[in-house]
């Protein structure tokens, strides 16, 4: 149900690695989308920003609370989707594709490979485990 | 964990439920935003039966709710009800509560999470009076939107144009023996509804059947907050506590200083004489940037205050929020800084509220 071509954190933001590059584009899943219902505000870091793996590098608001976006791996925000605030309305559709958020060059393969696959990652939600 | 009578009706429409003063409560069923849409537009239906009920009778019954309250009780009659607070001997807020005047005393309406607070304090001073904790055996709900009036009167056979803005009345509601009083907490017309708990299922469908073919929809906690935020409604826990006073908040209109002695008046007398060091104000946000409850006040590097409540709003598709600043920094159009996660985010102080119903007019309604 969760794209295999995808990997995934605790705190359900989605990784897409390109392995030649060592980029790896981030966004929040379904899962996260739904929990968090009624999305009005966004707010993402800057190009050239410095992230720590499991550090908030943005923020996403619905109507009622404030939720962390966490970095999936250390590296360098190398492009920011500033658009995407302005169509916060995508997320409710389809979070994977053009609702991405960053992409941060990695610094450290061996954190892409700590990340869930799919599978794990719809194990993890079906325990229940979800933190948003 | 309490559970309202509602509640498995609340599983069965699929809402989220989440913990509200020891509650089981809706926050929301189809999404916060589309509710709160629907109580502006139509008319929506809560449930908030989680709020307290108290009834104050027996001799003694107006002198113990004249001397604990900061409104003054002696100028009502049958079916008023009044907007009051609640102060402890230093004149800060231990709640705001409605006293509805009966026939024999009055019935109370506090905020859920201070029952304790308030029911040991009636007790304590109840003297000859008696104070009945009647939460369990009545039920509340409230129906809200400029279409209220249109869809209660389907199932009431009296005029309801006739119960006044802060008014009550006892009648049948779909055969249901209640009171209705023109009362909300949405800055639109509506009605509040209280009766036997074991009649809540009952009536709850009737009105969502009475109210179908004109959008009748249940509603969360979660747009009963922002509505409340638009129309600059406090709420407890946020813009009152015991760390403010009634002229703080902005709500000396509800305080009868010349009543006859109260619990807080010599305190409040003092307040007055000596002024306030800060106010309650709205604002709206100039940068991007929801202010949250906690988040600090700024003016030039210097903390100024700090946000009590802050929101996306809905109706006027701006991020808001209200907050105590120093009183230098309470007039219409004063610029200061929100900080938002290490940022300084500018926001200016708006008339309040923010939003005001259609018909209203310039005018603020007394109650």
């Amino acid at each position: 149900m969760y794209p295999t071509d995808l990997k995934y954190t605790v705190t359900h933001e989605w990784a897409g690695i390109e392995e030649k590059t060592g980029i790896v584009t981030v966004g929040i899943g379904e899962y996260a989308v739904k929990q968090l219902s009624d999305i009005v505000f966004l707010e993402l870091p800057a190009v050239g920003d410095k992230l720590k793996k499991g550090e908030p590098f943005g923020a996403i608001e619905s109507v009622k609370a404030v939720f962390d976006l966490n970095s999936p791996v250390t590296g360098e925000v190398v492009e920011v989707n500033q658009a995407l605030s302005d169509n916060l309305d995508l997320l409710q559709t389809d979070p994977y594709g053009q609702c991405w958020m960053v992409r941060i060059k990695a610094e450290n393969q061996e954190e892409i490979q700590a990340l869930m696959n799919a599978g794990d990652y719809e194990d993890f939600i079906k325990k229940g485990q979800g933190k948003h | 964990m309490n559970q309202t009578p509602l509640y498995n009706l609340h599983l069965k429409y699929k809402a989220h439920m989440r913990e509200f003063s020891g509650w089981q409560m809706p926050i929301y069923y189809t999404g916060i935003i589309a509710e709160h849409k629907a109580v502006r537009q139509k008319a929506g239906l809560f449930d908030i039966s989680h709020m307290v009920r108290l009834k104050i009778e027996g001799i003694g019954a107006s002198d113990l709710v004249q001397r604990l309250t900061t409104n003054d009780v002696s100028v009502l009659k049958t079916g008023d009800i009044q907007y009051s607070l609640v102060c402890n001997q230093e004149g800060n807020i231990l709640d705001d509560i409605l006293v509805f005047s009966l026939d024999d005393g009055y019935l109370l309406v506090v905020n859920a999470g201070n029952k304790q607070t308030v029911l040991s304090w009636f007790k304590k001073w109840a003297g000859q009076a008696e104070v009945k904790d009647i939460s369990n055996q009545m039920s509340m709900a409230a129906i809200q939107g400029p279409i209220s009036q249109i869809i209660l009167q389907k199932l009431i056979d009296i005029n309801l144009s006739s119960i006044k803005y802060y008014h009550f009345t006892q009648e049948k509601i779909a055969g249901i023996t209640g009171f209705i009083s023109r009362t909300g907490y949405t800055g639109e017309d509506g009605f509040e509804l209280c009766f036997a708990s074991e009649k809540a299922k009952t009536l709850w469908l009737a009105l969502l059947s009475a109210g179908k073919d004109y959008g009748l929809q249940p509603i969360g906690l979660g747009a009963r907050d922002t509505l409340r935020l638009e129309a600059a409604l406090p709420l407890y826990g946020h813009e009152l506590s015991t760390q403010i006073n009634p002229f703080e908040a902005g709500l000396e209109r509800f305080v009868k200083l010349d009543k006859g002695d109260f619990l807080g008046r010599r305190s409040l007398i003092e307040v007055k004489k000596v002024g306030i060091n800060r106010k309650l104000v709205g604002f709206e946000m100039i940068d991007r940037g929801i202010p949250r409850a906690g988040y600090t006040v700024s003016k030039d590097g210097k903390h100024i205050g700090q946000v009590t409540s802050g929101s996306f709003s809905p109706t006027l598709d701006k991020n808001i929020g209200m907050g105590y600043v120093g009183t230098g920094y309470t007039h219409e159009g004063c610029e200061f800084e929100i900080e938002i996660r290490g940022k300084s985010t500018g926001a200016r102080v708006v008339k309040t509220p923010f939003y005001k119903k259609s018909g209203e007019g310039g005018k603020k309604e007394e109650y």
